[in-house]
C-alpha cells in the first residue's frame, strides 16, 4: 500500500504531498513498531543487562591499578570506573541511533533480485525514500525504547559523576547523535550499492561489522588504544557511531576542539552522501547494462 | 511387538554426519561462518589484550594475571563453541518443531525423544571456535611455562580434572538450555531464547570472585548455587590455571559442589523436558 500511494504521486510532490507521504510512512512504522511495544520494551531493557558484568569487569580492572573510587581514584585513557560505567550507556544510545541493521544488505538484495528497477522507473528516488522509512522507524523505536532507557539512565544516575554538561555540550552531543545516525545510514547504504559490482556482499558487510563493532568504540573507549594506533583510529569515520557522542557528553573532547572535531565529523557525513550518491549513479547505469 | 533397543552412538553418528554433508554442501557459507567466528573471537582477544596494556591483574589479588586469564578465555571458547556446535541449532529447531507441531513426529519416533531433539543437528563450523582456543590455551601455557617469576607447568592430574570439568561445564550448559527452550511448549514460541540465553551465560566469562562485592554478593549466590553458570567456566579454568596456590579449602569445596550441581541440572533438565512434553501433549490433544 505504502509504495502504490509514492508510485502513483505526481513526478514534481508538491509540499503537501510530500507532507503526507511523509506522514503516511511514520504512521506505517509506528504502527508496526507499537504491536509488540510491551515485548519490545522488555527486550530493550534486557539488552542493558550485559552492562553489569562490564560493571564488574572495570571495577575488577581498576581496583588491581589503584583505587577504583574515591579521591585519587585510577583512571584508564581519561576514563574512571563510574565514567566508563556511564560511557558504555550513552554507547547505546549512540548505537541505537547510528546502527542500520539490515540496509546494506537489503540494498544488495534489491539489486540482486532487482528490485531496484521500481526506483529507475517510477519518480521515486532509492536513496531518499531509504533515509525516509529509517527516520520513521527510528522515531518509533524513540516511542517505546524511551521510557526503558529513562529507568536505566535514573538508576544509574549515580555512575554520571559530574551531573548535566553545559547546554552548549548537550547541543553538541545533539547534533553528534544525529550526524552519527547520518553517517550510518550513508556508509552503509555506499556498501549495499557496492552489490551492483559484487552480488554478494555479506562476506564484505561482515568484515565492515566486525571493525566497525572494535573501531567505533563500543567495546571500549578508543582513547584506550595504544597511542599510535589510536592516532590512527582517530582518523576513521569509524568513532562516530558510538565513541565521539559518549565522549563529548562526559566532556572528553575539550570544549576549545569541539567545534574543530563537530566540523570534521560534517565533513565525513558530506563525504558519505556524495560516495553513496556517486555509487549509485554509477550503479544504476552499469545495472541497465546488463539489465536492459 | 518386540522393542529393539536403538544404538545411540550409531544414530548420533549419522546425525553428525548428515550434518556435515549438509554443511559441505555450502562450502563458501561454511568457510565464511568459520572466518566470522575466528573474526570475533580476534577481536574479543584485542580487548583483553588492550585490558591488560593498563592493568597486570583482572582484580587486586585475585591472581588472574594475563596468561592465566587468557586461559579462563581458552575454557570460555572450549565451552562455547561446543554447546554453540552441538545444541544450539537443536534447541533452535526445538523452538520450531513445537510452533510447526512436528515435534509430534519426534514423539512417534523409537528413540529417547529428548536425545533426539537434542543432537539431530551439528553446527561444525561453530568449532572453528574450539580451535582458536586451543590456540590461545597453548600460547599462554608456553608463556605460563617459560616465565622467569613463578613458572607453571600444569600437572597430569590436574589436566585430566580440566578435561573432566569441562565436560562438566558443557553438561551443565546444556541443562540450562534444554531448560529455557523447552519453555517454549508453555509459551508457544520463544523468540527472546537467544538473548535470554547470551545474558545468562554473559555472566561465566569472567572470574568469578569479580562478582562477589556489593549488590553483586546476591547474584553471585544465585548464579553459583541456583543456577550455576558461575561454576561452568570457572572451575576448570581454576584446575588449570591456579590463580591462587596452594589451593584453599573453599576451592576444593567449590570444585566439589561443581560435581553435584552437573548431577543436579542434568537431572532438572530431564525433569523439566518431561513435564514441558506433557503439558504439549495435552495442549494438542
Amino acid at each position: 500500500m505504502l509504495f502504490s500511494v509514492i508510485a502513483t504521486a505526481p513526478p514534481r510532490f508538491g509540499l503537501r504531498q510530500r507532507l503526507s507521504l511523509w506522514r503516511t510512512i511514520l504512521a506505517t512504522a509506528l504502527g508496526e513498531r507499537l504491536v509488540y511495544r510491551g515485548d519490545f520494551a522488555l527486550g530493550t531493557l534486557m539488552r542493558f543487562l550485559p552492562i553489569i558484568t562490564q560493571i564488574f569487569l572495570w571495577y575488577a580492572v581498576f581496583d588491581s591499578i589503584g583505587e577504583a573510587e574515591g579521591e585519587d581514584a585510577a583512571s584508564i585513557g581519561g576514563f574512571g570506573f563510574r565514567e566508563i560505567v556511564a560511557y558504555y550507556l550513552l554507547t547505546m544510545i549512540a548505537r541505537a541511533f547510528s546502527s542500520m541493521p539490515g540496509l546494506a544488505s537489503g540494498i544488495a538484495k534489491e539489486i540482486r533480485e532487482g528490485e531496484i528497477k521500481r526506483y529507475l522507473i517510477q519518480p521515486v528516488d532509492l536513496i531518499g525514500f531509504l533515509l525516509l522509512t529509517r527516520i520513521a522507524h527510528k522515531l518509533a523505536y524513540y516511542a517505546v525504547a524511551t521510557l526503558p532507557f529513562a529507568l536505566v539512565f535514573y538508576l544509574c544516575r549515580g555512575y554520571f559523576v559530574s551531573g548535566w554538561p553545559s547546554p552548549s555540550i548537550v547541543i553538541a552531543f545533539i547534533g553528534s547523535l544525529v550526524m552519527g545516525f547520518l553517517i550510518g545510514f550513508f556508509l552503509e547504504a555506499a556498501i549495499g550499492m557496492i552489490g551492483f559490482w559484487f552480488l554478494e556482499v555479506s562476506s564484505l558487510l561482515f568484515v565492515y561489522m566486525l571493525f566497525s563493532f572494535f573501531l567505533s568504540g563500543h567495546m571500549f573507549p578508543l582513547s584506550m588504544l595504544p597511542p599510535g594506533i589510536e592516532t590512527f583510529v582517530n582518523f576513521l569515520p569509524f568513532k562516530y557511531l558510538a565513541y565521539f557522542p559518549a565522549a563529548v557528553f562526559l566532556g572528553k573532547v575539550p570544549e576549545d576542539e569541539l567545534p574543530i572535531e563537530m566540523a570534521i565529523e560534517a565533513a565525513w557525513l558530506a563525504f558519505f552522501i556524495i560516495v553513496c550518491r556517486v555509487a549509485y549513479a554509477r550503479g544504476v547505469r552499469r545495472y541497465s547494462g546488463f539489465g536492459g | 511387538m518386540t522393542s529393539v533397543e536403538p544404538s545411540y552412538t550409531k544414530v548420533f553418528l549419522t546425525f553428525a554426519r548428515n550434518s556435515l554433508v549438509r554443511d559441505m554442501t555450502f562450502r563458501t557459507n561454511f568457510a565464511l561462518q568459520c572466518v566470522s567466528s575466528i573474526g570475533w573471537t580476534a577481536m574479543n582477544v584485542g580487548f583483553y589484550l588492550i585490558l591488560f596494556q593498563h592493568t597486570k591483574t583482572i582484580g587486586q589479588d585475585s591472581g588472574w594475571d594475563e596468561p592465566k586469564f587468557f586461559l579462563f578465555i581458552a575454557t570460555t571458547w572450549f565451552i562455547n563453541s561446543i554447546v554453540q556446535a552441538f545444541f544450539m541449532p537443536n534447541a533452535e529447531e526445538f523452538s520450531e518443531l513445537i510452533r510447526t507441531g512436528g515435534l509430534d513426529f519426534a514423539l512417534l519416533k523409537p528413540i529417547d525423544t529428548q536425545f533426539l531433539v537434542s543432537f539431530r543437528r551439528i553446527d561444525w563450523s561453530a568449532l572453528s571456535n574450539f580451535f582458536a582456543g586451543m590456540l590461545i590455551a597453548a600460547v599462554s601455557l608456553y608463556q605460563l611455562a617459560t616465565r622467569e617469576v613463578d613458572p607453571m607447568v600444569p600437572s597430569a592430574l590436574s589436566l585430566i580434572l580440566y578435561v573432566i570439568f569441562l565436560g562438566c561445564g558443557v553438561a551443565m550448559m546444556y541443562s540450562l538450555m534444554i531448560c529455557l527452550s523447552a519453555t517454549s511448549i508453555w509459551l508457544g514460541r520463544n523468540q527472546t531464547l537467544y538473548n535470554f540465553w547470551f545474558y545468562i551465560t554473559n555472566f561465566s566469562r569472567y572470574p568469578m570472585e569479580m562478582y562477589n562485592r556489593g549488590w553483586g554478593t546476591p547474584m553471585y549466590g544465585f548464579f553459583t548455587f541456583v543456577i550455576p553458570v558461575l561454576l561452568v567456566v570457572n572451575v576448570p579454568a581454576r584446575l588449570i590455571a591456579k590463580p591462587i596456590s596452594p589451593r584453599t579449602n573453599e576451592e576444593w569445596m567449590l570444585i566439589a559442589w561443581a560435581l553435584v550441581a552437573t548431577v543436579l541440572s542434568l537431572l532438572a533438565s530431564r525433569w523439566v523436558f518431561r513435564r514441558a512434553l506433557l503439558s504439549y501433549r495435552s495442549a494438542s490433544s
